[in-house]
């Protein structure tokens, strides 16, 4: 059983891994900053999330396990509206310099 | 322990990158953008070196208030008409006083003996009389007690002074212009569902901060920033100077850690000294206390002096 | 297991500092502001690993502090950058 919940954990920790690697991919590759907030939120909601969902398999007890959960969603809260309000920036800054 | 030496050379490596980014920045956007990315990187060193308290506290005002202040200055800044970059005299002396300072603090910590002199058994020793869990809040408020009050009335004095900034003709003006910008609806959104939740974790972080990592001045903190987020989505607006509601607040925390003080010379026959019956209690009422002052400290601090009326 | 979050940490807090080179880049200063969006998320990502590595519980606290502070700069620079700078009446 417990080799069962280590290897669950091991799997989602690194798919999140790899989606922040995803996210860097298209930090570095994509051309302009509203692309680049796409692939930031990648990193923001499923890197952190498969993280999270790992380490919930290893967590102390039920109520560390809803704190684990408590951040992620406080994260993508705040990953949202950051996102949300940096592509209305940018939009606005494109529209001042044509 | 492999893995944790590469993790703890990464951290080292990528503080010194973004240190020296930030201070290579031209702009004050970018230099902001690199010194809240740099305190960010700072709360996963402490957390590296085993000091969660202070991880706490660097997350809290680093997260938070940190940002807000200097872009806030960033902004008042930018129509300053004919600034000019400092002179190549002054950044040579700026910089031989920082290497002076990075070079006597490198000495002291190389030459300090082995094992370095400590006073942790003794502190840890004394907690039972204290009623408190954790060390560091035993340190603040117990052992050190006095040196928590006078910084405490140092914020005080430093909220003063920021109000000295204000113009006369604005004396009683609101502070901030983040109550007249129009309302962002996804800030406002932001604000609605992410301050209750602030409040209860800051208070939360207060609360564990008898036993565990947290206390006082990391959930004010965080209090504030949520002070600041409701201010900045336009929901409420910032209480002037004037407000009597605002300087009561201020006051009270360092007012009652006064009055306890003074109680000890009746209760224990000694200034700041605690009985030992009520010692934990009295610690988290006052606790309490500073905790609603320093969130409202840290927020008059950031949303600084009023502005004059056009 | 430890080893393993641990190193995990470090993969993720590579690919954050990867991710920062071109953020601090720019051009623009909204891409700039994404840096310490990157690194909230990033840091979060790596608190709770080392909390799990290290069996220290507190520290997930820092990662909630963290997270309940991770718009703050990205709101803070649009409400900078958007309103007019109001230190323009006390100019001569």
């Amino acid at each position: 059983m417990s080799l069962l919940r280590d290897l669950f954990t091991v799997l989602m920790v690194s798919a999140g891994g790899f989606c922040f690697l995803a996210g860097t991919a298209g930090l570095l590759r994509f051309p302009d900053a509203l692309t680049r907030l796409h692939a930031l939120t990648k990193a923001d909601n499923l890197g952190l999330g498969l993280i999270v969902l790992g380490l919930i398999a290893q967590a102390p007890g039920p109520l560390g396990a809803l704190k684990l959960v408590a951040v992620w969603l406080l994260a993508q809260l705040a990953g949202a509206t950051a996102t949300q309000v940096l592509a209305r920036a940018v939009r606005a800054e494109g529209r001042d310099s044509p | 322990m492999s893995a944790a030496l590469i993790l703890d050379a990464c951290l080292v490596l990528l503080v010194l990158a973004v240190a020296v980014w930030t201070i290579a920045a031209r702009e004050t956007f970018p230099a902001i953008a690199g010194f809240v990315s740099y305190g960010l990187l700072l709360a996963i060193v402490w957390v590296r070196l085993s000091s969660v308290d202070v991880a706490l506290t660097e997350a809290a005002i680093g997260g938070g208030a940190t940002g807000v202040l200097l872009l806030g200055a960033a902004a008042r800044l930018t129509d300053r008409a004919g600034r000019r970059p400092a002179g190549i005299g002054l950044r040579i002396m700026a910089g031989a006083l920082c290497l002076a300072i990075t070079a006597a603090l490198a000495f002291v910590i190389l030459t300090l003996p082995d094992p370095a002199p400590t006073l942790a058994p003794q502190a840890v020793a004394g907690l039972p009389a204290t009623g408190v869990g954790n060390p560091i809040t035993a340190v603040l408020v117990a052992y050190r007690g006095i040196d928590t009050l006078l910084e405490k009335i140092v914020l005080l004095l430093a909220v003063i002074g920021v109000w000295c900034l204000t113009p006369d003709d604005s004396w009683g003006a609101l502070p901030a212009p983040w109550g007249t910008a129009r309302q962002d609806d996804a800030i406002v959104l932001l604000a609605r569902l992410l301050a209750p939740v602030g409040v209860v974790v800051g208070v939360y972080i207060v609360w564990v901060g008898a036993d565990d990592p947290g206390g006082a001045f990391q959930g004010g903190t965080i209090l504030a920033a949520m002070w600041l987020l409701v201010m900045m989505a336009g929901l409420i607006a910032p209480l002037p100077a004037t407000s009597r509601r605002l300087r009561r607040v201020l006051v009270a925390g360092p007012a009652l850690f006064l009055a306890v003080a003074f109680a000890g010379f009746a209760m224990s026959g000694d200034f700041l000294s605690y009985p030992p019956a009520y010692a934990k209690w009295l610690i988290k009422l006052i606790e309490a206390a500073l905790t609603l002052s320093i969130a409202a400290m840290v927020g008059v601090l950031v949303i600084g002096p009023a502005v004059r009326k056009r | 297991m430890g080893e393993f979050l641990t190193g995990s940490a470090c993969f993720v807090l590579a690919m954050v500092a990867l991710g920062l080179v071109r953020i601090l880049r720019g051009p623009a200063d909204a891409d700039r502001i994404m840096a310490p969006q990157l690194l909230g998320t990033g840091g979060i990502a790596v608190l709770l690993l080392l909390a799990a590595a290290t069996g220290a519980p507190a520290v997930v606290d820092v990662a909630l502090s963290l997270a309940l502070l991770a718009a703050f700069a990205s709101v803070a620079f649009v409400l900078a950058k958007g309103s007019p700078a109001p230190g323009k009446a006390d100019e001569p």
